[in-house]
């Protein structure tokens, strides 16, 4: 596993010897993980949610009462604008 | 002896209230100078309610003025992972220091409605990445039978706080044990609800499909009275169930278990497990059979694939649901994140990237399924399975560092259930070194009646509920 090509994917930087360490760890890891091969699940249906639900849907309308106001979305942001969200540029000029 | 404010569960202060012969207002103060007298040795909370009195005060006029309502007036501690508007919220992690939500949670949004009065926000692992409390990034969390231990996790600061007595019950919140664990390591009762019982709107997501809100309390009784307040569906959260709830206070009402069929999972009874834990296992189910109970040794998957399947599912759920945490609308950067959350979100991104997803992720997913059905075979025949919550009793601080896998291997008893979206519950069974042991009693989806009034039972006809005797005064 390329712990440092995956740590970018995840946007998130190493520091001091995480690289090293998370390596070792991660192979202690999927040891554990490693041991599911011994099963066979051979035509065995994938579970991704325990409830039996299925299409749970809203009407697509707005919901009022779940609406922040401008002052409130942004109340917890460390860098705005005029009203807006500060984001990183992520586009070249 | 007269009884203290801090003795009475949560039940009792009802009526003491509703009665009058206690205000809210002195039970709020009585319990800030526990808070002040006993929590910088705990820390067990993360912050207190700056209007805790105004809010008490208020709750005396409504009952001077005949309300009716619940829960009202009553203390309750929530777990740091819960949204609680006005209350600084911030999963024991330094990317949300100064986060103040903008809404309430469902949960927290109905033991309001119902008159509670939130006496503050419990410490926890990071994220509830963890079984130790170990992980918060504002100190571990001391367990009030032995400060040199841990308190279990996540919900570790919940748990203390009962088992210190420094409210009168708490919410918690578990996605592999962190309700049951704690509870069993801090000697309480701890409830896990089936998966979808309990809203998870505005709780702070782990593994969506697991995360599970529930009750951290005195006993049962007070389990099922939270559980009858906080369950049902929620149009907030697609993935609550639509059953209609119990009135699980007023199905307490066994007075033995004659007719209740009780599986002994051998597989649970690990061999590296102390053999003195073992006994008391043995004994819990002697008591149930005492009780009226047939108990039977059934068979299920060994446990150490639940932590695989856990691992897997539970990474790779945390690896999405924490990528929103950039910095932008809330929180800090994610140079912030602790080293836990780190390595569980890089771990989730690996098992969900192309060429290993069919290899970890599917692979995890069918073995859930086994797991599953396993049960719903078992509960064909036995009304619950019983087993110990943890291999141990509360390790030393200190107990996790360079265990990148401790949570699980902690929680491997607890994770089958959990992955299979079953109802669990931990009541104090015993001690080993003066230290609480906890026994789960596990049921089908949606069995919560069940499970509790069995609890209530064995919980009723036993004495192993013992609050640590330094917290007494």
């Amino acid at each position: 596993m390329d712990v440092k090509k995956i740590a970018q994917l995840a946007n998130l930087t190493l520091i001091d010897n995480e690289e090293k360490l998370f390596a070792k760890q991660f192979e202690d890891t999927f040891l554990v993980v490693d041991q599911l091969k011994e099963i066979d699940t051979k035509d065995i249906v994938l579970t991704s949610q325990v409830t039996k639900l299925e299409n749970v849907t809203r009407p697509d309308q707005v919901d009022s009462e779940r609406i922040l106001s401008q002052a409130e979305a942004l109340a917890n942001a460390k860098n705005t604008y005029k009203g807006f969200f500060v984001v990183k540029q992520v586009i070249d000029k | 002896m007269t009884k203290s404010i801090h003795d009475y569960t949560a039940i009792e202060i009802l009526a003491e209230i509703k009665s009058r012969r206690l205000s809210v207002l002195d039970i709020a103060k009585h319990y800030l100078q526990r808070i002040q007298k006993y929590n910088p040795v705990l820390n067990a909370y993360l912050s207190i309610n700056q209007n805790l009195l105004e809010e008490a005060q208020n709750a005396d006029d409504q009952i001077q003025r005949g309300s009716d309502k619940p829960l009202l007036g009553l203390l309750i501690a929530v777990k740091d992972n819960f949204l609680t508007k006005g209350l600084p919220t911030t999963a024991s992690s330094l990317v949300l220091k100064d986060y103040y939500p903008p809404f309430e949670s469902t949960v927290t949004q109905k033991l309001l409605d119902a008159g509670a009065i939130i006496i503050g926000k419990t410490n926890m692992d990071a994220w509830a990445h963890g079984s130790s409390t170990e992980t918060s990034q504002y100190g571990p969390t001391k367990n009030p039978h032995d400060l040199d231990r841990l308190p279990g996790g996540s919900s570790g600061g919940s748990a203390a706080v009962i088992a210190a007595r420094l409210a009168p019950i708490t919410i918690g919140s578990e996605t592999a044990g962190s309700i049951r664990q704690p509870s069993a390591w801090c000697g309480v009762t701890g409830f896990k609800p089936s998966y979808g019982r309990v809203s998870r709107y505005g709780i702070i997501s782990m593994a969506s499909s697991t995360d599970q809100a529930g009750p951290i309390t005195r006993d049962v009784a007070d389990a099922a009275l939270i559980m009858n307040i906080i369950s049902g569906k929620d149009k907030y959260d697609a993935t609550s169930l639509p059953s209609p709830v119990d009135d699980y206070l007023s199905l307490l009402n066994k007075k033995d278990l004659k007719g209740i069929k009780v599986g002994l999972v051998k597989e649970y009874l690990l061999a590296q497990m102390r053999p003195d834990v073992k006994e008391l296992i043995h004994n819990a189910s002697k008591k149930l059979v005492e009780l009226g109970a047939i108990v039977e040794e059934v068979s299920l998957i060994d446990p150490k694939y639940a932590i695989g399947v856990y691992t897997v599912v539970q990474r790779s759920e945390v690896s999405s649901n924490l990528a929103r945490f950039d910095g932008v609308r809330y929180g800090t950067d994610r140079s912030f994140f602790g080293p836990e959350a780190k390595r569980r979100i890089m771990l989730g991104t690996f098992t969900l990237s192309a060429g290993y997803y069919d290899a970890y992720y599917k692979k995890a997913q069918a073995v859930r399924t086994k797991i599953i059905s396993e049960f719903d075979e078992i509960f064909k025949k036995y009304d619950v399975v019983i087993g110990a919550v943890s291999p141990g009793p509360a390790m030393k601080i200190g107990a996790t560092l360079d265990q990148p896998m401790f949570g699980e291997m902690e929680d491997i008893l607890t994770e089958p259930a959990a992955v299979a979206g079953l109802t669990s519950i931990s009541i104090p069974c015993g001690f080993v070194d003066n230290l609480p042991i906890g026994l789960q009693i596990t049921g089908s989806q949606l069995s919560e009646s069940k499970v509790l009034s069995i609890a209530k039972v064995y919980q009723d006809a036993t004495n192993f509920i013992k609050y640590p005797e330094h917290f007494n005064s």
